[in-house]
């Protein structure tokens, strides 16, 4: 009940961030240089043809009464007609939307399997050999950008040794997981580090907790104190990283799909920024922003399960 | 001094840090016995290796340092244990309680996980048995409604009752003997007293054994039947609480004795032994009291004494103990 109605007060204080987060949106996008009559239009088109495109996308009207029709057109769920896909937006979105969110997921959880049992072993291992190896390792990962590793991965993987494709998007889930593969190495790759780096040290701290000696001096069974002791404790720390990492992830998923060529959200974002498509940069930056929200009250919400003394106020 | 046969000798027991390529020897050469159902107390200050003896008799400073010696439990020598044997004894036939009720329960398990799951790693028992321990456990130690609290969190305790959940959860699986570490000093003065009854009745009925580290010779001198006088990670004196606190010869012992208050009018400055214990990186070649000793000579700077047995159940580490006359009279 505690949980409903902390829930229900986290979205009602959403209300104004989305306010926040349109009239940032609305603003910026009619700073972009660029008309977007001439870009549906073409170069050569009449001015007579463009007044008319601007007309009926409401460009003329006054600054003042477009946010309005935007504002309350949104809050109907109607975000406009998308340009350069002559469909609306919604529809737009709601197509490309699960290959981003199964690339996202994707990342994220072989971050976590990555990440996982090698902070483990690292932090059982501190100062020696295999700590040293992990960690130098993953500082490579870190000190290389996400769209650079994606490169040379489809240059060895996937063109040379045709080991995976190249691009597009399966259609059975097992397509998926395989034609996506390679993509999510390359975002994974970084998250994992930071993640790895951060459950790693956090885990060093409570080895040596009070609680955990305790719990040897108990008998416990050695796994049982590393996964019910400490791996929970250290999670703690590691999961607002995770759910930060994962805002970030879809953000950074315009460079990905971009660079292996996977239909989803990010790309259509590059496409529509380059078309000048206002209706859609300003749908999809709102549904960004509504994700990133829905990510970190999920996390909240797993952080209070997790420790009993940050349970929901 | 004990009848029986001790239920754990520990002798030659070493245990040593290494911290940025110095050796810290954080105990040296420890060597006492336990009887069955015998309160043995630790006593010394801060940083005198009280702690650190405990922990190397479970095995718990392992991980840290360097443990050399002989722990033997029951005959058996559990110092060079397999930590997988090692885990049988621990919590079931030798417990411990830490200091810190506060930082020493997991702060994200309920009180009730943190009592089955020892009961679950030592006994047969089935789930529905567990919680009925638990409660019963619970109960003993003296806390209220018990079988309501099993579902709660350590921080929804105060800390006295946490030193009591703690205490309930070491004595679960009936162990023989308790290593206590300080179990009062964290606490408020008014519940030191009936935490530290509680342990004794429970050892009592239960017949254990007990090492009880403190620094408050007053709780040795109403609780134990022997005691070791630890000092810079050596016993400098041991024997019987009525002797060593009645008539001590060790001049460390003699200074910790005066430095409780006794008697004295108000306004009046209290005594403490003068100067500071060596540290461990530097530790003098001779007597590791010596400069602090009243008694020394040059022969405390250049050898260092050897715990000597006096009489029977009684050992000194000193060149120059205090005469026993003029130590009775102390």
């Amino acid at each position: 009940m505690a949980t409903l109605q902390y829930i229900l007060k986290r979205l009602f204080l959403m209300i104004p961030t989305f306010f926040l987060v349109m009239i940032i949106i609305f603003v910026l996008v009619r700073f972009l240089p660029g008309d977007p009559a001439i870009a549906i239009a073409g170069d050569r088109a009449s001015d007579a043809d463009l007044e008319a495109i601007r007309e009926r996308l409401g460009l003329n009207e006054p600054m003042l009464v477009q946010f309005w029709l935007f504002v309350t057109n949104t809050i109907q769920g109607d975000l406009g007609s998308s340009i350069l896909m002559r469909a609306p937006v919604t529809e737009v979105i709601f197509n490309r939307l699960p290959t981003t969110a199964f690339l996202t997921l994707y990342a994220v959880g072989l971050s976590l399997l990555i990440a996982g049992p090698l902070a483990f072993v690292a932090a059982l291992n501190r100062g020696r050999w295999p700590d040293v190896l992990i960690r130098t390792v993953f500082q490579v990962g870190l000190s290389m950008p996400v769209f650079y590793i994606g490169l040379i991965l489809l240059t060895f993987l996937a063109a040379q040794l045709r080991w995976f494709p190249v691009g597009g998007y399966g259609d059975t889930f097992g397509a998926r997981l395989y034609h996506l593969f390679l993509p999510s190495v390359a975002v994974a790759l970084y998250t994992s580090a930071i993640i790895m780096r951060n459950l790693r040290s956090a885990i060093i701290e409570v080895l040596d907790a009070e609680y955990v000696q305790f719990a040897r001096a108990k008998g416990l069974p050695n796994r049982l104190i590393l996964g019910r002791h400490v791996l929970r404790n250290a999670l703690i720390s590691t999961v607002t990283l995770l759910g930060l990492s994962i805002g970030n992830l879809m953000s950074g998923t315009l460079v990905t799909e971009t660079v292996f060529a996977v239909p989803g959200v990010g790309r259509l974002m590059l496409e529509a920024i380059f078309a000048r498509d206002y209706p859609l940069i300003q749908g999809l930056t709102l549904t960004f922003a509504v994700l990133v929200s829905v990510v970190f009250l999920l996390t909240d919400l797993f952080q209070s399960t997790l420790d009993p003394r940050m349970r929901l106020t | 001094m004990i009848d029986q046969k001790p239920i754990l000798e520990v002798s030659n027991l070493c245990t040593t840090f290494r911290r940025g390529g110095v050796d810290l020897p954080a105990v040296r050469d420890v060597s006492f016995s336990v009887g069955q159902g015998e309160v043995l107390g630790l006593v010394g200050e801060s940083g005198s290796g009280k702690s650190v003896t405990l922990r190397s008799i479970l095995g718990l400073s392992r991980r840290y340092g360097d443990v050399t010696g002989e722990v033997r439990w029951l005959g058996q020598d559990i110092a060079s244990m397999p930590e997988r044997k090692l885990r049988h004894i621990r919590g079931r036939e030798i417990a411990m309680i830490f200091q810190e009720p506060m930082t020493s329960l997991n702060p994200l398990l309920t009180v009730g996980m943190q009592l089955t799951e020892t009961l679950k790693a030592h006994t047969d028992l089935n789930r529905a048995a567990r919680r009925d321990r638990a409660i019963e456990m619970l109960d003993h130690v003296g806390i209220p409604s018990a079988a309501s609290r099993l579902g709660e969190f350590p921080h929804q305790f105060s800390g006295g009752m946490r030193q009591r959940v703690m205490i309930a959860i070491a004595l679960a699986a009936s162990p023989k003997l308790l290593l206590a570490d300080e179990p009062t000093t964290a606490l408020d003065v008014t519940i030191q007293a009936q935490i530290l009854d509680l342990i004794l009745s429970l050892a009592d009925e239960m017949q254990m054994g007990v090492i009880l580290v403190t620094h408050d010779l007053g709780v040795v001198a109403q609780t134990c039947e022997n005691v070791a006088v630890m000092y810079a990670g050596r016993v400098v004196e041991q024997g019987a609480v009525r002797q060593v606190l009645g008539a001590p010869r060790h001049p460390y012992t003699v200074g910790l004795m005066r430095s409780v208050p006794q008697n004295v009018p108000p306004r009046t400055q209290l005594y403490s032994v003068p100067g500071t214990p060596p540290s461990l990186e530097a530790l003098p070649v001779g007597c590791a009291f010596a400069s602090r000793c009243q008694n020394r000579t040059e022969r405390c700077l250049t050898a260092r004494p050897t715990l000597d047995a006096i009489t029977d159940d009684r050992r000194v580490a000193c060149f120059n103990p205090v005469a026993a006359e003029k130590a009775g009279a102390a």
